[in-house]
């Protein structure tokens, strides 16, 4: 049962990163990879601060900043140099993994015994009671935040751009700072998963964002799938159907694991799942199609 | 009101492929005039337009709006002044977003994008009585996503959308091309009532000699870059269908 839990919990550390990936790759329709090393920078950021004896508050800000500055670096290069968005993401992806290591200053660091946002909540018996009150906190301001967000006219103008380029600039937006702000609002939310993730886990290590954009993609796809079968249109439903995406996602790779795969080839079943997640459909209409 | 002048644009310039799309045209537009203009295919009506549009770059010339150059300006600064209707009714409107949405976007061509929650029970009814006034029983499907219109619907719309904040310039280009001819007839009778109502200077591209006989107040026919005839109101009333056919001939 503990097992299933720490799914839980791991899958609402996520919850910030697939809100990110909805903004980058939905509403926007970037294929934003900065994600594997934002995710990292923020969990770096987080080792470093508490190491250091930050203040909580200012371990977050720092974490959330770094991965705003590494969404603006991926988007400037897309928009002002004109390079394709996935090869921008790679650059910067590539070039955090040195920045990652430079901060952190080794390829892992054990935060046990820091006093983190975990540590901090302390009113359940239960250990993982505390972890999962304080993450459904957070998750829940980040809900209402990115729901009005996204339903402002800043949000409404957000979600043109990644529909109809033409048509927002005609109304007066430059899509081109319009893309900044939005991978940078992504980053942010990934640099908080990353931050979580490493409180949660109690150490940050390098290699953590490695392949973390697919396992973010695959809820992605669970919540879009929702997102189709509920005919969901509001702001709201929609990012409730991508939450759920990360919970359904990561509780299937717990009974995986449950079920007995070894947990080296974890990240080959996470890329299976996903290229089940996303095959699925195509399968379903070509088994339609050979039936005629 | 709008004055072009002298302008080209060359694509691909000092390559094999090299496309000289308009060549040192000059077009004055009076304030509330409605000019349309037509030719063959490359002629580059559509290229003018962008230029005006600011979409697209002058290699030469100038853009002057009340006497004020605008040529270096990027369209959606442009989009203050100048609003556009596209040929695809889907480039016009964002498909995922409600009509409400996208008209809040139109209500703010003018004005920053902030934070805030702005289609509210006052916009709503705004809103509805606008789109009322299309005669197409759009005002009840307000909260519908754009992209569950049909195409002549969207265009209908996207005119609406154009005088939602107060703008000088429409530019259409070939607004009717990818509709029927029932959704064209309505499109264009919705686009010459919002010119004459809100006395917009309109500039018309269109492939269709009835639209251009029709519409307008002043007929020019371009080629190879070029303006090669120009027609006003009084001459434009003497012209027939045969006759312009002719002009394309050439052709």
């Amino acid at each position: 049962m503990d097992f299933y839990v720490a799914a839980i919990i791991q899958a609402l550390c996520f919850g910030p990163l697939v809100m990110g990936l909805f903004l980058s790759m939905k509403i926007f329709n970037i294929p934003d990879i900065t994600t594997d090393g934002s995710y990292t920078l923020g969990a770096v950021i987080t080792a470093v601060g508490l190491s250091n004896g930050y203040p909580l508050l200012a371990v977050f800000v720092l974490a959330m900043f770094g991965g705003a500055l590494a969404g603006c670096c991926t988007a400037l290069i897309h928009t002002r140099l004109r390079i394709h968005a996935l090869l921008a993401g790679i650059l910067v992806m590539t070039a955090l993994y040195s920045i990652n290591l430079t901060l952190l200053g080794r390829s892992n660091m054990p935060l046990l015994g820091y006093r983190d946002l975990f540590t901090w909540f302390d009113v359940f018996a239960v250990s993982d009671y505390n972890t999962l009150s304080v993450l459904l906190v957070v998750l829940a301001i980040l809900f209402l935040s990115m729901s009005y967000m996204l339903r402002s006219d800043f949000g409404i103008a957000m979600r043109a751009t990644g529909d109809s380029e033409s048509m927002i600039r005609a109304q007066g937006v430059n899509t081109a700072r319009m893309k900044v702000y939005g991978l940078a609002v992504s980053n942010v939310l990934v640099a908080l998963s990353g931050c979580l993730m490493a409180q949660f886990q109690g150490f940050t290590d390098i290699n953590m964002g490695i392949g973390i954009v697919i396992s973010g993609l695959g809820a992605v796809i669970i919540g879009d799938t929702l997102i189709n079968f509920l005919k969901a249109r509001s702001i709201p439903s929609m990012l409730a159907c991508v939450l759920f995406g990360v919970v359904i996602f990561q509780s299937i790779l717990a009974i995986a694991l449950s079920a007995g795969v070894d947990a080296n080839l974890l990240k080959l079943t996470t890329s299976l799942l996903v290229l089940i997640i996303v095959a699925l459909p195509r399968v379903g209409s070509f088994l339609q199609l050979s039936k005629r | 009101m709008l004055q072009i002048q002298n302008i080209s644009k060359v694509f691909n310039a000092g390559k094999a492929t090299e496309v000289i799309a308009v060549d040192g045209v000059t077009l004055q537009l009076g304030a509330g005039s409605h000019t349309v203009v037509v030719g063959a295919n490359g002629s580059g009506k559509s290229t003018l337009l962008n230029l005006v549009a600011g979409s697209t770059y002058a290699d030469r010339g100038k853009v002057l709006l009340r006497g004020n150059e605008i040529q270096g300006m990027p369209d959606y600064k442009r989009s203050r002044w100048i609003a556009r209707v596209f040929q695809n009714p889907l480039a016009g409107t964002a498909a995922s977003l409600s009509i409400l949405d996208n008209f809040r976007m139109a209500a703010l061509r003018k004005s920053p994008k902030w934070i805030k929650l702005g289609v509210d029970s006052d916009f709503k009814k705004l809103v509805y009585d606008q789109v009322a006034t299309l005669g197409m029983a759009l005002e009840n499907k307000l909260t519908q996503p754009m992209g569950t219109l049909s195409g002549g619907q969207r265009q209908a719309l996207t005119l609406l959308m154009t005088v939602m904040a107060d703008v000088d310039v429409l530019l259409l280009d070939e607004p009717t091309a990818a509709l029927d001819p029932r959704s064209a007839k309505e499109v264009m009778e919705i686009a010459d009532k919002i010119i004459h109502e809100n006395k917009l200077t309109a500039l018309l591209v269109t492939h269709n000699i009835n639209e251009a006989l029709h519409y307008g107040t002043r007929l020019v026919q371009m080629e190879n870059g070029k303006i090669i005839r120009d027609y006003d109101k009084q001459e434009k009333l003497t012209l027939n269908h045969t006759e312009v056919i002719s002009w394309f001939d050439y052709y």
